[in-house]
């Protein structure tokens, strides 16, 4: 792959540390009037999900990651792998695995388009999103009547997780949720 | 008033950023001229660029009418060289309100070409210039009550880090640095690098609200005198200014001493050569002028822009910039 120097930082450039592909979240150019210049980066590890600020010295490069984010359609998971296809109409399937899932497991619905990020060519992330619509699998009876206002209960969605609906919800109903907080929305 | 298309108007900058500008500069100009500070005007472009190690001139080429052979010239990082030479010429206090060039500088904070407010005062010493940037400081950013500290350089380290960056030894700066910053430098890289690292990354955004650093280790004099601290260390008579965490101003009980000048003309291109940076030519009418003899003075470079975005609340200074360097 290609280097890029630290002149050619920007936010979203994906570049290997230490064995691992990383995503500039945020670049920083420091330099004192009088003094050395750095530039400071705020790194993601693409892999852990670390998020921690790398220094690098005026000139210096570092190696390009070949990472990709594509829109994938869920298929299915055969316990080990969750299988994916590129929702681009070549129908071209993936297999992550449960690292690669991580906490997106509780979001998986099929034939849903999740963003997989591919490391030479094998995916290394997947992310939901921002609203999934899921049915409600188990929840205690829903109080009639009380639409307007008060109180919460669990509810066991169709994907394993779990969230706080508002009491009036019934079990098979179908509900938007947002990804990013874990919260119910509406009724789908 | 003023018209400009569109979409540069909505996406760059807001014309209320002119005004806030137009009233900084006339309110610098009332500044000096109630205290009788003369504003002068030296090239931009000059055919000595600056030697400090850590500063890039951008260099231009002037080609004469007539003949295809181009003269190597700069622009200039700062004033100072050619202010200097007025001062030894016998101008008295001078001012002057600088378009600026330094080549690599881009950021948030940073722009190749900027605006420098630089002063020289005669017969100030360091605290009496680092009250009247004070005074400066407190007429632009009037809607804030600033209390200002000042700290000295050692004080800062040992009241952020708990080490002394005068006396330390390179181990014990090294392994704090890397105690702190993520990043991969060589042993070998020099002490003031380890500092600045230090300085720019621990300190800064540990400093109170407005506050001076002064009395620099003596390796980052540049064009300071040194001098000796309250505890015997050797120090240069420097400081810097930092307001919300952004440096504003950099100031110096200047070098007189011509002698001593061409021996930091050295040492910096030595230094230049070991960051296998160009040498530049030492500045021989700066060096004479030291030698007919620069009137004892303090003088301070303050970034225009970075006040304005102090004034304004802004973190990008394109914000406050009618182009940046992008749209120039």
């Amino acid at each position: 792959m290609a280097n890029y120097n630290s002149n050619e930082f920007k936010s979203g450039l994906k570049v290997m540390l230490e064995g691992d592909p990383c995503s500039m979240v945020d670049v920083e150019f420091v330099k004192p009037g009088k003094g050395q210049a750095f530039t400071r980066v705020r790194m993601k590890n693409l892999k852990t999900g670390r998020v921690w600020d790398r220094t690098f010295k005026s000139g210096e490069s570092i190696e390009a990651a070949d990472v990709m984010d594509l829109n994938m359609e869920y298929l299915y998971t055969d316990g080990e792998f969750w299988h994916f296809m590129l929702a681009d109409g070549t129908f071209e399937q993936y297999g992550a695995d449960v690292s690669a899932v991580g906490d997106c497991i509780k979001w998986l619905k099929e034939q849903e388009i999740y963003v997989v990020t591919l490391w030479n060519d094998a995916p290394i992330a997947v992310a939901a999103p921002n609203f999934v619509d899921l049915e409600v699998t188990e929840t205690d009876p829903g109080l009639k009547g009380d639409t307007a206002q008060g109180g919460s209960k669990p509810a066991i969605l169709a994907t394993g997780a779990t969230v706080r609906v508002p009491l009036f919800i019934e079990q098979g109903e179908f509900l938007k949720i947002d990804t990013r907080s874990g919260e119910y929305v509406s009724r789908a | 008033m003023l018209r400009l298309p569109k979409a540069d108007i909505s996406q760059h900058h807001q014309l209320h950023q002119l005004r806030n500008r137009a009233k900084v500069i006339s309110q610098i100009r009332a500044f000096f001229a109630a205290r009788d500070v003369l504003e002068v005007d030296t090239p931009v472009m000059s055919h000595y660029g600056v030697s400090d190690p850590h500063i890039d001139s951008i260099p231009v080429t002037f080609t004469p009418d007539g003949t295809s052979i181009g003269h190597s010239m700069y622009l200039m990082s700062s004033p100072e060289y050619a202010m200097k030479r007025l001062l030894a010429a016998g101008s008295g206090c001078i001012y002057q309100i600088a378009k600026a060039f330094r080549n690599g500088e881009a950021g948030r904070r940073h722009n190749p070409e900027f605006t420098l407010l630089e002063w020289y005062r005669l017969d100030f010493t360091l605290e009496q210039l680092m009250q009247e940037v004070a005074n400066l400081i407190d007429i632009v950013l009037i809607d804030e009550v600033l209390e200002w500290h000042f700290w000295s350089y050692r004080q800062a380290f040992e009241e952020v880090l708990s080490i002394n960056p005068l006396t330390a030894s390179d181990d014990a700066i090294q392994a704090k640095a890397l105690a702190h910053v993520d990043i991969q430098m060589d042993h070998s890289t020099p002490r003031d690098t380890w500092l600045d690292l230090l300085m720019s990354h621990c300190i800064e955004p540990q400093l109170p609200t407005a506050c001076f650093i002064y009395d620099y280790p003596a390796s980052q004099a540049a064009l300071a005198r040194t001098d000796i601290d309250e505890r015997g260390n050797k120090v240069a008579r420097r400081f810097e200014v930092y307001v919300n965490g952004i440096e504003l101003a950099n100031g110096y009980h200047e070098l007189t001493d011509a002698q001593e000048q061409e021996q930091r003309f050295a040492l910096d291109n030595a230094a230049r050569s070991a960051m296998s940076k160009v040498p530049m030519a030492a500045d021989i009418r700066l060096v004479a002028a030291l030698q007919a003899g620069l009137p004892e003075c303090s003088g301070v470079a303050l970034g225009v822009e970075r006040l304005l975005m102090l004034a304004s609340g802004e973190k990008d200074i394109a914000k406050v910039m009618a182009f940046n360097h992008h749209l120039a």
